[in-house]
């Protein structure tokens, strides 16, 4: 039995996860109109490979990931592209982005597909298979996923910790996920820990679930690969405080954690690890939890793409239900509008009503209660920088390490006052980016004049230089003029 | 709205109600051994803090409802009541009462940020302002050397006026520590001291079960998780060692850390005064040095101050100095660890 660490800080709420574990996995049916957007990922852009009017099949990249930090998306099914254009996305400012529409033929027509063997491969040509395959970190993060399998010349990788956590309330993707497809998991964990030369690979459930614990402990034949149950709080199950539970190990903020020896990924990225290199299929479709005021909650398999109000409605939702959010209910946001596109991070849609989420009691002034520093994981001081971000104070914010908050929601959560405290570390943060930015825009704009005045007083100097010059040449002109 | 949707359904009436249930049992002994006069003064401070709190908040714009309703006017008056002689004339409950609410607390931008607790300020005021009324607490119900109705006690605090022949002397005596004091200064020795009809088992007579009672009721605060053992304990440890190590130099002239925990306002300091979140550090290492400080300074002020207790004087001397200890222990941040 592997001795567990502990984080400090952490909450306990209500569950609502039994909910939509009742029922298997249903594959979603392949929706009348497809809308992908080309930024599903943390990075730039992919760039558009097709046209309006192109015909596509599934598995057909429709855009190349563009830089290095960037992935591909592809066509979920096979279809005809009928748009290029910005379409309202799921996001939480409600901006439009550039997105794909295809509209499907039903007749979901494979392109050729390449699997690998990768055991006889090179990792580098494992990692750009992954990106072309559109693979990215599935718990929610969306960063590319084969920068994260490159641990860099001269680093080692000790421990590979597979996040099969799930702590936040009501999302079950993961859990259905292992739950169903363990071997898919760790036959993906294997092919990730060749590529990372790992050690060990620890895989941390919740002992909430334990269903899947056991399976992928079924699935599981060989050390040194492990499964571990551990305690359920949450955040259980951010990157960091599982790793620190697994390992003891605490990364601190704006480090990575490769540099102290340990990659973490979300068990459904594993997942979509094997499915491109073992059967050449890029990332078309995700597992997501629908769920809250709906009749029937529980977990689909749908198309990347699929518009969020055709899932939902699929749940039956309640009469009284209105808006959505998109995550969880800590960590998640609230879709300014459902009519927005699946997309790889979607793991779990809550449908929102006022019985299931009332609004927030009116907030009362801080009585330094301390519970929220209790519940801090990242072991802040919130209440502290609750006010210095409110007074502006943002230096000061910064010192009591306002940037090391994770915006977990913990300290929002026990706040007797109902303060919303992540809100205001929110805007103190925007508001430090917005001056740093104006500083280096203000630092530039002095560079530059700087360097006009320089060019200005250089051209003045050559001028007169030049002037001289010529005054001086005409005049030993004159006087040889004179002369002769 | 953004993340987190979820919040927990606590709130700060809650906490504070759960504080004053907490109190019950205290009052319960009080009237027990004192009779029912405490009671009055309990209801006295209590219109008197929310009538002021409604004006105080009318004053200053906000909202009467949500703020009343928070109970943290309730609580300083309690709190001030029951530091203060039962049967106390009622001006002197109204006095110390409006200077908790209207200057401690309002005039300092209300709850959540006023530096100084509200309830020990009123209880400075008062004993500096009025010390012979502030030191005529009633005797014990089963030593006093006659007894009032309850009538009388009501014509004493509000009209001034005993029955005919009735001297207050002989209703009234001095706390147990006033007490020890005045008769060291005769050079009494401590035995003899302690051997008068005042002294309990441990502390005072009756004072010691309302001790008891303030220790019952913030085990439960301990148990609700309103209160971190921190303060109670740094405090009470403070106090047992200061009183150890004097009583241990100098037997003949310190009385045994037992009558210092049993005795004056020890338990309701530990559990109720010093664990106020507003006027108290945050981290856990503060709030150690704060009991802790304010431990041994009660213990100073008690034994060599010229005042019956120290825990008020000790309190606010804390206070002053809470801003620094909360910025020199800042616990490190997750990852920062050395
Ligand atoms: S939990 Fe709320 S009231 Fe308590 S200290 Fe933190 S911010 Fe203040
Ligand atoms: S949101 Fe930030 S300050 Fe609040 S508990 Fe989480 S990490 Fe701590």
């Amino acid at each position: 039995m592997k001795l567990l660490h502990r984080f400090n800080g952490g909450i306990h709420p209500p569950q609502h996860k039994t909910e939509s574990t009742r029922l298997p996995i249903l594959s979603a049916p392949i929706p009348e109109k497809l809308v992908i957007p080309l930024h599903q990922h943390i990075g730039t852009s992919a760039k558009p490979l097709v046209a309006a009017g192109d015909a596509v099949l599934k598995g057909q990249m429709i855009g190349k990931a563009e830089g290095y930090v960037s992935s591909s998306v592809h066509a979920p099914t096979s279809g005809k592209i009928t748009a290029i254009g910005y379409e309202p996305a799921p996001h939480p400012s409600g901006l439009r982005d550039l997105c794909i529409t295809l509209e499907p033929d039903g007749l979901d027509a494979w392109i050729e597909r390449h699997p690998l063997d990768y055991l006889n491969m090179d990792p580098s040509s494992l990692r750009n298979r992954l990106r072309d395959a559109g693979v990215v970190g599935l718990g929610g993060a969306v960063f590319p996923s084969f920068i994260k399998l490159n641990p860099g010349s001269g680093k080692k990788i000790k421990t590979l910790v597979l996040n099969g956590a799930e702590c936040e309330p009501y999302i079950t993707c993961d859990d259905m996920l292992m739950r169903e497809r363990a071997d898919e998991i760790i036959a993906g964990a294997k092919i990730m820990r060749f590529m990372l030369h790992a050690e060990e690979v620890l895989i941390g459930i919740e002992d909430n679930k334990p269903e899947a614990i056991a399976a992928m402990r079924a699935a599981l034949k060989e050390a040194p690969f492990e499964v571990i149950p551990v305690p359920t709080i949450y955040p259980g199950g951010g990157a960091k405080q599982l790793i620190r539970v697994l390992t003891g190990i605490e990364v601190p903020a704006g480090e990575r954690s490769t540099d102290l020896g340990v990659q973490c990924f979300n068990v459904a990225t594993a997942l979509s690890v094997y499915r491109a290199i073992a059967h050449g299929e890029p990332v078309l479709s995700r597992i997501v939890t629908i769920t809250g005021a709906v009749n029937k909650p529980r977990n689909y398999e749908a198309l990347i793409g699929t518009p969020i109000d055709v899932l939902i409605r699929l749940a039956a939702p309640v009469k009284d239900s209105d808006g959505a959010i998109m995550g969880g209910p800590m960590m998640g946001f609230e879709l300014p509008s459902t009519c927005v596109p699946l997309v790889k991070a979607t793991n779990c849609i809550i449908v929102k009503s006022a019985t299931l989420f009332p609004p927030a009691p009116q907030p009362m002034p801080c009585i330094r209660c301390g519970k929220c520093a209790e519940s801090c994981p990242a072991d802040l001081q919130p209440q502290e920088l609750y006010w210095f971000s409110k007074a502006g104070n943002f230096g000061k914010a910064q010192e009591y390490a306002l940037f090391d908050c994770i915006e977990c929601g913990c300290c929002s959560y026990v706040c007797p006052s109902h303060i919303p405290l992540v809100q205001f570390y929110r805007y103190a943060k925007s508001e430090i980016w917005a001056q740093e930015r104006e500083k280096k825009a203000s630092d530039l704009a002095r560079i530059r004049h700087e360097l006009r005045v320089d060019r200005m007083e250089r051209e003045k100097r050559e001028k007169a230089e030049r002037l001289a010059q010529k005054s001086a040449q005409a005049r030993t002109q004159m006087n040889s003029e004179e002369e002769t | 709205m953004s993340s987190p949707h979820l919040t927990q359904t606590n709130s700060v009436s809650e906490i504070m109600l759960k504080v004053l249930l907490a109190l019950v049992p205290a009052i319960a002994a009080n009237v027990w051994f004192f009779g029912p006069a405490v009671l009055v003064t309990l209801s006295l401070a209590s219109v008197t803090a929310l009538v002021l709190e409604t004006v105080m908040l009318k004053l200053r714009g906000r909202p009467v409802v949500p703020f009343l309703m928070d109970g943290s006017a309730l609580l300083t008056a309690w709190l001030l009541a029951l530091s203060i002689p039962p049967m106390g004339p009622w001006w002197l409950i109204v006095t110390g009462t409006a200077f908790a609410i209207v200057i401690a607390k309002h005039l300092y931008g209300g709850l959540g940020s006023n530096p100084f607790n509200p309830a020990m300020v009123g209880y400075a005021v008062l004993i500096i302002s009025f010390p012979v009324q502030m030191t005529q607490w009633l005797a014990p119900a089963s030593i006093a050397l006659s007894h009032i109705d309850f009538a009388a006690q009501l014509d004493y605090m509000f009209f001034h006026v005993l029955p005919q022949g009735m001297q207050l002397d002989a209703l009234t005596s001095a706390t147990p520590l006033d007490t020890l004091k005045t008769q060291l200064h005769l050079d009494k020795p401590i035995s003899a001291i302690l051997s008068l009809p005042i002294y309990g088992e441990v502390g005072g007579k009756g004072g010691e079960w309302v001790a008891g009672a303030y220790l019952a009721g913030g085990l439960y605060l301990l148990q609700q998780r309103i209160i971190s053992w921190h303060v109670p304990a740094a405090f009470i440890a403070a106090i047992c060692l200061t009183a150890g190590a004097f009583h241990l130099f100098d037997p003949a002239h310190h009385a045994s850390p037992w009558l210092h925990l049993a005795a004056g306002a020890t338990m309701i300091g530990a559990f109720f005064i010093l664990t106020d979140p507003v006027t108290g550090p945050t981290t856990p290492k503060g709030k150690l040095i704060f009991a802790f400080g304010a431990g041994f300074l009660t213990y100073l002020i008690r034994v060599y101050g010229s005042y019956p207790d120290g825990a008020a004087f000790a309190v606010l001397l804390m206070n002053i100095c809470v801003p620094l200890i909360d910025a020199y222990t800042q616990p490190p941040v997750f990852g920062k660890k050395k």
